[in-house]
């Protein structure tokens, strides 16, 4: 662990090391994502075009509707998902998906955690430990 | 989370798998959000098309309801959000054998687990709206901020997968918008001007919504000058959810938990943001933004209650649509419709009336590509939100300039425009 470490107040999931996509907007799998192509598909969001497929999404706070608390279990039934979701602000919807996928999401930091993460750094995010935490490989 | 005896045999398995797997998911988002223990409710309402499922979330349904019957039933009233189609109208829709096999499965599954299938994001309308304090469980974003801001009820967003658990328990974790310290105001909105039609509280919504930014914000607004409908708060909350994420609201004098502003902002220290009319006008030409022409009309998101039914009706009375213009109601609703003259006269126009779902939640993209559908005129902001992320272009007007553009082959003049 040689980088800085940001503490979340809450996370699940288990340990992953991937490439970070970053932005300071929203996250709804309904609203942004062509969850067939595995692409951010509101033309609007700041990662329009962007693949979030095998991706550390770092963004802003969880936006939308309550679709995502399906979405996430079925684009992990494709293998068409993100590698983990890390966000400023949750809502229960994200907490929801994330449980009944056993995916990886941390969430709530003292700093705005868009600004604190270089887009396409290798980033760890460990839910696993007493307290959540992401830093750059 | 502190468990009571039966929630605890509940986890030990003493009530069946099914009801084992809901507690220990309501137990996981529960202790990432803070809960310290369970509240009973009363009724829960599940958000679950097929598009939202897939393949995976049909058959991880349909394991449950091959449970015994014993062991896989509902134990409070759960009712479901609409699905993703209207099977007498799907093949107007261009929607697939595949879709309506999906459908089929995951009526079939739901009917299994004794869940009531409502398919309506407008039962605070038309089923049971909920009481001043009752602690619910319910799934679609506008569905839980009426009934928390208008009704005074008690519920998170509830995604499919929680609501049917708390349908299976019975009860759902106490955080968020089941306690008191949630719902004070976190921001106060000085609006001056009153907004007019459905769409121009769709937009007060929106801005809010942006302002708002988040889950845990609760907007209290003043200086509205009259006491809005039922379907105009339904307007408003729908977009306020859509775009802020936001579960409740309070409209001073007007909501029941703020019949005062010191109700809901004991200390007045809050930050403050002014909405004018212009701001609502520049909202809304956003998205009209270089669209001369549109491909459909949609009213839809909400469901169209009976009074915005006999409105498109009317306006619709002597004319004819010349491009698809869908009017999307609840299960409920239609047969009033049918009875009163309302679908005769709206089909008659040319238009199709469609019940049972809702238009982004059935498939919009597969929609797009089947009927060559790109630019869509609408009156809901909500669905203006959302339906971008599936390919169209939506444009936000009222509901008289909708039907105006639909009689003029899809044209958005400048007398439309608004």
């Amino acid at each position: 662990m040689n980088g800085k470490v940001f503490y979340a107040t809450a996370g699940m999931g288990a340990k992953v090391r991937a490439p970070a996509l970053v932005a300071k907007d929203g996250f709804s799998a309904r609203y942004d994502l062509d969850r067939i192509n595995g692409v951010f598909s509101r033309p609007q969001h700041k990662l329009a075009g962007e693949s979030y497929v095998g991706r550390v999404l770092v963004l802003d706070a969880a936006k939308g509707g309550v679709a995502t608390a399906w979405m996430l279990y079925e684009m992990k039934s494709r293998g068409v998902m993100p590698a983990a979701l890390v966000l400023n602000a949750v809502n229960p919807i994200m907490a929801q998906g994330a449980a009944l996928a056993d995916f990886t999401m941390i969430s709530g930091f003292d700093a705005d955690i868009t600004q604190a993460i270089p887009n396409g750094a290798i980033v760890e995010v460990d839910p696993t430990g007493e307290r959540p935490c992401i830093w750059v490989v | 989370m502190r468990l009571t005896d039966e929630e605890t045999a509940m986890q030990a398995g003493a009530f069946g798998p099914a009801v084992q797997w809901a507690i220990d998911h309501q137990i996981r988002v529960g202790g990432y959000l803070g809960a310290e223990d369970f509240v009973p409710v009363t009724q829960a309402h599940i958000m679950a098309d097929t598009e939202s499922l897939g393949l995976a979330g049909v058959e991880w349904l349909e394991a449950w309801a091959r449970l015994p019957a014993a062991q896989r039933r509902v134990r409070v009233p759960t009712i479901t959000d609409p699905r993703g189609t209207d099977f007498a109208s799907a093949h107007k829709l261009k929607h697939q054998p595949w879709m309506l096999d999906l459908e089929r499965r995951t009526i079939h599954a739901f009917e299994a687990l004794g869940v009531l299938m409502t398919d309506t994001c407008i039962n605070y309308q038309t089923i049971m709206p909920p009481v001043r304090g009752e602690h619910v469980a319910y799934g679609d974003t506008g569905v839980v901020i009426y009934s928390n801001s208008v009704c005074g009820a008690r519920s998170n967003f509830e995604g499919g997968p929680s609501a049917l658990s708390a349908g299976l328990t019975g009860r759902t974790p106490r955080y968020g918008y089941h306690l008191d310290a949630h719902r004070r105001a976190t921001l106060l909105i000085q609006c001056a001007a009153t907004p007019r039609d459905l769409n121009d509280w769709g937009a007060l919504g929106g801005i809010v919504g942006r302002l708002a930014g988040d889950y845990w914000q609760v907007p209290a607004l003043v200086g509205l000058d009259r006491v809005p409908g039922s379907d105009e708060m339904k307007h408003f909350g729908a977009a306020l959810a859509s775009y802020g994420s936001v579960a409740l609201f309070h409209m001073v004098c007007i909501t029941p938990e703020a019949q005062r502003l010191e109700d809901v902002i004991p200390d007045g220290d809050i930050r403050t943001h002014d909405v004018t009319e212009a701001d609502i006008r520049v909202f809304q030409s956003a998205y009209a933004k270089e669209i001369d022409t549109v491909d459909l009309v949609v009213f839809s998101a909400p469901q169209l209650s009976l009074v915005e039914m006999s409105q498109v009706a009317d306006l619709l009375d002597g004319r004819h649509a010349d491009i698809p213009l869908l009017a999307i109601t609840s299960p409920q609703v239609k047969p009033d419709a049918d009875r009163m003259g309302l679908t005769r006269r709206i089909e008659a126009a040319g238009g199709t009336v469609l019940a049972g779902m809702c238009f982004y939640q059935s498939y919009a993209r597969e929609m797009a590509e089947a009927n060559g559908w790109k630019r869509l005129a609408t009156n809901s902001a909500k669905l203006t939100n959302i339906i971008g992320g599936y390919g169209y272009r939506p444009a936000l007007m009222s509901m008289a300039a909708c039907v105006e553009a639909a009689c003029a082959g899809g044209r958005i003049g400048a007398r439309t425009q608004r």
